[in-house]
């Protein structure tokens, strides 16, 4: 490790809660593989399919009459900018998938846009994500990944996947679109799980 | 490091020796980190410049005031200081060669980074795709690379427009205003090369 020459660097201001290599931020940066898709509601669905007895899908009115909950979470992106205490409104995985029973380990959440990323399905339960379609007490916008996206806060921020329409249940792992690119399967921000082989 | 070079006010771009480079792809980027006296490290990203058949990596790099990184590179180092550079990283964002085209770029300031790489890569290996390449400004003052891209734009293939948001000279023939899609649209001919 060498040192670098007049460099003195800030301190994490709150390290409890700033990952190793984050900065705060208090903008939304927004960052896309590609272009935005813009789904009409009346064709939306959210679909839990794969390892279960029969898909289980929900129109929009369906999603959106099931019961919501406030979050209150600080999340982390893999280009290093974290921003704390942001607050949205959705329905826990947990509901979601006692919709579906399963054997599955793995789940790869899909998306309108062909987006992919993969999530072990114990991360998805117990209280730690959520389909979310509010932030800040608003109707969630389509470049933060509005109607719907994956909020799954305790990993990096590329697996809350912008524009979901469901997750594929899997008895076997299957990297999704960046981890396919060379980024880290599993993604923990407190480990700096960021690319292949940290 | 081995040099620096001002792009623009706020913007040099360092170019880096390293031994043992890998290459790169153009449109990869690095991870660059710096380490305190007292061990503290901090990392930032940004896309590599140069192209792969370049003898030196250089970064381009906007001073961001409240930024912990970029001062310190714009700034503080200088040649002969060594960094500590992870990568290339990103296999998503990058164009070779046998990728073929046309290639259609768009980018907003600081954006062009990878652009350059993409365009200079073009020009060493050859390519006979024809490039198109959108930029936009808040003046030719701050346009990155200005004297390259005016000369990369000679080549019959490479077609490169400029729009300016702030302010542009009288005599401006490119584009003016914020990209949208009237502007992608109309988007045909270069005004450099006008």
């Amino acid at each position: 490790m060498a040192v670098s020459r007049g460099f003195v660097g800030r301190r994490p201001t709150d390290s409890a809660r700033v990952p190793p290599g984050q900065y705060v931020t208090r903008d939304f940066p927004v960052l896309s593989a590609g272009p935005t898709p813009y789904t009409p509601l009346d064709t939306w669905d959210f679909t839990v399919r794969g390892l279960v007895n029969r898909p289980v899908s929900w129109s929009w009115q369906a999603f959106r009459a099931l019961p919501h909950e406030n979050i209150t979470v600080d999340i982390h992106c893999v280009t290093k900018w974290t921003k704390l205490d942001t607050t949205w409104s959705g329905v826990s995985l947990d509901t979601l998938l006692d919709a579906a029973p399963t054997q599955a380990s793995h789940a790869l959440a899909f998306c309108d846009g062909g987006y992919t990323t993969n999530v072990p399905l114990a991360d998805l339960r117990g209280g730690k994500a959520w389909v979310v379609d509010e932030y800040d007490g608003q109707p969630l916008d389509p470049e933060h990944g509005g109607p719907a996206r994956l909020l799954v806060p305790h990993l990096y921020f590329w697996k809350s996947a912008k524009w979901i329409r469901g997750l594929e249940l899997r008895q076997a792992d299957q990297p999704g679109f960046w981890e396919m690119f060379g980024y880290h399967n599993y993604g923990d921000p407190w480990k700096e799980q960021r690319y292949q082989g940290d | 490091m081995v040099s620096k070079t001002v792009e623009t006010p706020r913007v040099t771009t360092i170019a880096v020796a390293i031994q043992d480079w890998p290459g790169h792809r153009a449109g990869q980027h690095v991870d660059v980190r710096l380490t305190a006296p007292d061990g503290y490290q901090t990392e930032r990203s940004y896309s590599i410049g140069s192209a792969p058949e370049d003898a030196y990596v250089s970064l381009t790099v906007e001073r961001l005031d409240d930024g912990e990184v970029s001062p310190y590179l714009v700034d503080e180092l200088r040649p002969g200081d060594e960094i500590e550079l992870r990568g290339p990283v990103g296999g998503y964002f990058a164009w070779d060669n046998e990728l073929g085209g046309p290639l259609f770029l768009v980018a907003g300031g600081s954006g062009l980074v990878p652009f350059r790489s993409m365009l200079r890569h073009h020009r060493a290996s050859g390519s006979r795709v024809p490039v198109r390449l959108l930029c936009s400004a808040r003046s030719l003052e701050l346009l990155i690379y200005r004297e390259e891209l005016i000369k990369l734009a000679a080549d019959d293939l490479v077609d490169v427009s400029v729009t300016l948001t702030r302010e542009a000279p009288d005599d401006w023939r490119g584009y003016r205003g914020r990209i949208d899609p009237a502007l992608l649209a109309g988007c045909r001919h270069g005004c450099f090369g006008a």
